[in-house]
């Protein structure tokens, strides 16, 4: 028998639930005989496709924020290098510092408290249920998150109306709020909280199926509130769970572009988060230079960002291994 | 030395990508393109391909169907008579009209898409200052262009909006009036008479109270006004209002900035939305304007500011999107009141504004000739009949007007008393953007600033999109 | 400070306690209770609105039932081939990010590659750049030069560009996860590379591949803009495009076509969705944990 079948054979009767997971940050050797040039060779169809459709590209519209490049006009035919200029016509922009303080809102609020709070505690209090409850309530989560962005959008206005809208239905007020003009971004804020929860959901669900019950019982036994059992039992082990996942969807939602299918930014720029104000000035304004720098902006914006989380995520997992 | 493989690879990527940016930016973009306007007039057998933003079944369903199920094969006989094989297509669109308008722009940038494409006249600017498009003459011959009786049947302002510069760059499809209609059942009830016509802003305002004081629960007038509403708070509400104070966006050289004709219009805005004449969140949803279409069908508008669209494809009985099954009796309209009698451009009482798109072939075509030929043939008397498809609607052509508007009184009257009152917007690359300030402006109003303001922020925003004060007219 | 205890000797009375877990208890099932109807809510419309003979915004019992939105969607000369469209999209883009994804998360997970966390934080970053509206031109001009403007193949190609990523980026996290000792006694046995990877990896990684699969594929389903720059003949629109189209002359959105073609829009990744979840489960991270 070739030994790749024994080997396969084995491994799919010995896979269980009970690893050993490589712990995180430590140099990998290499185990598989893989070799430099293998390896190499396995990366390069990813990286062909990103080269090409994703670098090429991105590393253009970056330059073409260098230039006043138009879509239409004169300067569609001869786009002129201005260097810096667009640059600062974005710093010295109101209009674009409406939109960062509204991504910032709008990140804060949908991603690292709402989606990430929603996760968590529907993931906590699932935990006991019952496999249908269980079911039930991931099932639903993960279809808010399934369905494609035109329809929830629609989904949402229909929410939101102001005559007629489930909202103000349940309150009973028809017509009641107009929603989504006089609060513009509680509207998308809940919405994306809708929207995306499914992500952290699942990440905090098999974060917490990773604390040894053991744990979990002494601290029961020891007499430990619920609060504190989540803060120096459960915490520890998800820290760095917790900061993965907030990274992740800060990005995602850093640059997510759905809102612009509720509220088109409006009313008045009230709700015009960065990707929806990189379109309108794309798009609408036809300023393409404009838009490829501030493009880039956001690129930078989001580096600092994700540096900052990955510092964090570092301290945490010395943290863990110190204990 | 050691270098990860991770890292190499990473510098490699980005030095390739500098360097293909570096060239193909320079050397940027679609073919040179053969600009002989005899090229391949002989061909035998052909393809053309038609585009415009219209599907069956969706957008301008109408304009989708005249072309696949008359123009194409009504032209591919009329060509086989003439010993060619043809082959038409039709290229639908259903998208906004902005993501549109990238989408032809993306096309004619790279010479590539459809030989004849359709695009709204305030386009006709920009996409010729950025060599999108090419003057008919140019394209197809001088003699062959002009030579075309078609145009002595359209009417001078509506082909200068497809022109720029003096010449012209596609031909007009369509055009439209702007009137001011009312709900007469409401009119009755407040004391106002059915054969409505005011004669000054004050009179509407009047009107207006009088709804206001007789019938609460009824919004007295809807006058477009914020960002929401795009082009439509332009076209229905500020710029009629100017005209009708006297000015035109443009003019002379200069564009409309803190001028007596921009605070007069503000102010209109103002009396009417802080004096509680008009509903101010409608203006600022995001489906604004189909909400006052389902208002005013719901008898909950009195008084409001359309294009003859409204009458026919909104309030229309039996396809409307808003139909009213009473409107030849229930819906008046009237002409569009200047400021005071005397007080609009060219010195009328009464005014209104005209829009319209048209078709314009692209430079990068294979077949000039041929698509000319074609877009000839979609502008025939026969073609713009059975555009109409038996519906009364406004064309481009004045015999096929006088013949097919006889029965409906609305659009026969906007036809001849409309349309040799209206103004039409410049064709400048920078106009959308002018619009859109002015549009900035009525939002200002509404939602609370006073009108002095807003036109005074209107005057530095307007500014900054045309190059210069010395642009800009003031006072 | 926990308070430290022994079982016998309970610091709370009996009943204050039990009344406690009682309201303990109430809350979770408010909270669980709250959670489902606020995930469940939304959807409704889309169940009642499609039915509806002059539907509006509201939820309410059609006062019309009727099937006319669906009939006339039938006639729509694009609808179904717009599905077809999409899935020909989505499918393609599924198979080809996956396997590129599982063969580069596989090397960069396994093999000593320094600086490779940096790498993919950069091309993470620089996906958002690309998916944004801002490189459009660029994209567009990139897929007019190789030829494949108006060709499924290139938004293909560019679709998958964006999403490579962060499925790479996944997909490690997932893969980092498996123990290497089934790889090293395959290696030992001396088994290759890929077939390590084909005959052990893949099988443990499943629910992960399936998860990406399912991800990439809920992506390309809803991506609008892409296919709108790239493709020009209707034909080969995909539904994200054609339910943009659903407006009347004036430019009023049609409900009733709207929703009912975004219920038939949504089954297919539903479907989708329910299979890959009953069969592998739906799992980002974790794959052998405990």
């Amino acid at each position: 028998m070739p030994p790749a079948e024994t080997a396969t054979a084995e491994a799919e009767a010995v896979v269980t639930p009970v690893g050993v997971p490589a712990p995180a940050g430590t140099p990998t050797t290499d185990v598989v005989g893989l070799g430099r040039l293998r390896a190499l060779g396995f990366i390069t169809p990813a990286l062909l496709l990103i080269g090409v459709f994703l670098i090429f590209p991105a590393v253009w519209t970056l330059y073409i924020g260098a230039t006043d490049f138009r879509l239409t006009g004169t300067q569609a035919a001869e786009p002129n290098i201005v260097g810096l200029a667009n640059y600062e016509r974005a710093l010295g922009d109101r209009s674009f510092y409406n939109s960062l303080w509204l991504t910032l809102l709008f990140v804060l609020g949908s991603a690292v408290i709402g989606q990430n709070g929603l996760g968590f505690a529907l993931a906590w209090t699932l935990r006991d249920t019952a496999e249908w409850v269980r079911r039930t309530v991931e099932a639903l989560v993960l279809l808010a998150w399934i369905l494609p962005s035109s329809v929830v959008a629609f989904l949402w206005i229909a929410m939101l109306e102001r005559d007629g809208g489930t909202v103000n239905a349940l309150v009973g007020q028809v017509p009641g709020t107009a929603w989504l003009i006089e609060y513009p971004m509680l509207g998308i804020i809940i919405f994306n909280i809708w929207r995306g929860t499914a992500f952290s959901l699942m990440l905090y669900g098999a974060a917490l199926s990773s604390v040894p019950p053991s744990h979990l019982e002494t601290a029961r036994l020891a007499g430990a509130s619920g609060a504190q059992t989540l803060r120096d039992v459960v915490f520890p082990y998800i820290r760095g769970h917790a900061l993965t996942n907030t990274l992740l969807i800060t990005l995602w939602t850093f640059n997510d572009f759905t809102p612009y299918l509720i509220t088109a930014g409006g009313p008045n720029h009230e709700s015009e988060i960065i990707a929806v104000y990189i379109y309108n000035t794309a798009i609408v304004g036809g300023d393409m230079g404009y838009s490829g720098a501030i493009s880039l902006i956001v690129l930078l914006i989001n580096l600092l960002l994700a540096l900052v989380y990955l510092r964090a995520i570092r301290t945490a997992a010395r943290l863990r291994r110190a204990t | 030395m050691h270098r990860s493989i991770g890292a190499r690879a990473r510098m490699l990527a980005a030095l390739a990508g500098v360097l293909v940016v570096a060239a193909a930016t320079t050397g940027c973009l679609g073919g040179e393109s053969d600009t002989d306007s005899g090229r391949n007039a002989d061909a035998k057998e052909f393809t053309l391909t038609i585009a415009a933003n219209a599907i069956a079944g969706g957008k301008n369903a109408a304009g989708a169907e005249w072309v696949e199920k008359w123009v194409i094969p009504q032209f591919v006989a009329d060509q086989k008579g003439k010993g060619r094989t043809v082959t038409v297509k039709f290229q639908p669109s259903g998208a906004g009209d902005e993501e549109y308008k990238s989408k032809v722009a993306l096309d004619l940038r790279a010479g590539t898409g459809a030989d004849i494409y359709s695009i709204d006249g305030i386009w006709v600017g920009e996409f010729a200052d950025a060599g999108y498009i090419k003057p008919l003459s140019d394209l197809a011959g001088a003699d062959k262009v002009d030579g075309w009786d078609g145009w002595s049947q359209i009417p001078q302002p509506a082909q200068n909006n497809m022109s720029y510069q003096g010449k012209r760059y596609g031909v007009p499809s369509g055009t439209d009036g702007r009137v001011v209609y009312f709900n007469k059942k409401l009119f009755a009830q407040a004391g106002l008479p059915a054969d409505w016509q005011p004669k000054s802003w004050d009179e509407i305002l009047a009107a207006g109270q009088a709804v206001k004081t007789k019938l609460p629960g009824v919004t007295p007038i809807q006058l477009n006004a914020g960002t929401a509403m795009g082009e439509a708070t332009s076209m229905q509400g500020a710029l009629p209002l100017l005209v009708g104070a006297g000015a035109q966006i443009w003019s002379d050289g200069k564009w409309q900035g803190n001028t007596q004709a921009i605070r007069d219009v503000l102010g209109f805005y103002e009396k009417i939305y802080k004096g509680g004449l008009g509903d101010p969140v409608i203006q600022q949803d995001a489906k604004g304007r189909d909400k006052s279409f389902q208002a005013f069908a719901a008898g909950k508008i009195a008084i409001l500011f359309e294009g003859d669209y409204f009458w026919r494809s909104v309030v229309e009985p039996n396809k409307g999107i808003a139909k009213m099954a009473d409107r030849n009796d229930a819906v008046g309209y009237a002409l569009i009141p200047a400021m005071k009698p005397g007080a609009g451009i060219r010195g009328q009482d009464f005014v209104s504004m005209s829009g319209g798109g048209g078709n314009v072939l692209n430079p990068g075509t294979k077949y000039p000739q041929q698509a000319w030929e074609l877009l000839q043939f979609m502008n025939s008397k026969e073609a713009t009949v059975a555009l109409l498809n038996g519906a009364a609607r406004i064309t481009h052509r004045q015999d096929v007007n006088s013949e097919v508007l006889a029965g409906d009184p609305m659009l026969s009257m906007v036809s001849q008393k409309v349309l040799p009152l209206t103004a039409y917007r410049p064709g400048f690359a920078v106009y959308p953007q002018v619009s859109q300030a002015l549009q900035q402006a009525t939002l200002d109003v509404v939602t609370g600033k006073s009108a002095a303001d807003a036109a005074a922020a209107y005057q530095r925003a307007v500014e900054g999109l045309v190059g210069g004060a010395d642009k800009v007219a003031s006072g | 400070m926990s308070r430290l205890t022994t079982v016998d000797t309970p610091a709370v009375a009996p009943g204050r306690e039990a009344a406690l877990a009682v309201v303990r208890r109430i809350l979770f099932y408010v909270l669980v209770g709250l959670g489902t109807v606020f995930f469940a809510l939304p959807m409704l419309w889309l169940l009642s609105a499609p039915l509806d003979d002059t539907p509006t915004y509201a939820v309410r019992l059609p006062d019309a039932l009727t099937l006319d939105n669906f009939a006339e969607i039938s006639r729509n000369r694009y609808a179904v081939s717009s599905l077809v469209n999409s899935t020909v999209l989505a499918v393609g883009t599924m198979v080809l990010v996956v396997v590129a994804a599982a063969l580069a998360a596989y090397a960069l997970s396994r093999a000593r590659v320094p600086g490779r966390d940096a790498l993919l934080y950069l091309l993470l970053l620089l996906s958002s750049v690309v998916t944004g509206t801002a490189a459009m031109v660029p994209v567009y001009l990139l897929i007019y030069s190789l030829k494949l403007i108006d060709t499924h193949v290139g938004v293909v190609l560019v679709l998958t560009g964006g999403l490579l990523p962060a499925a790479i980026f996944l997909l490690k996290d997932f893969i980092d996860t498996i123990p290497r000792s089934y790889e090293e006694s395959a290696r030992v046995f001396g088994a290759s590379p890929l077939q390590i990877l084909r005959h052990i990896v893949v099988p443990v990684a499943r629910p992960g591949l399936a998860t990406i699969g399912v991800w990439t594929l809920v992506q390309v389903w809803g991506s609008f803009l892409t296919p709108f720059i790239l493709l020009s003949n209707p034909d080969k629109q995909p539904a994200a495009v054609l339910v943009r189209t659903f407006y009347t002359e004036g430019g009023s959105p049609d409900l009733g076509l709207i929703t009912a073609f975004s219920l038939l829009y949504s089954v297919p990744v539903v479907l989708m969705y329910l299979l890959a979840w009953s069969r592998y489960g739906f799992r980002f991270h974790g794959g052998i944990k405990s």
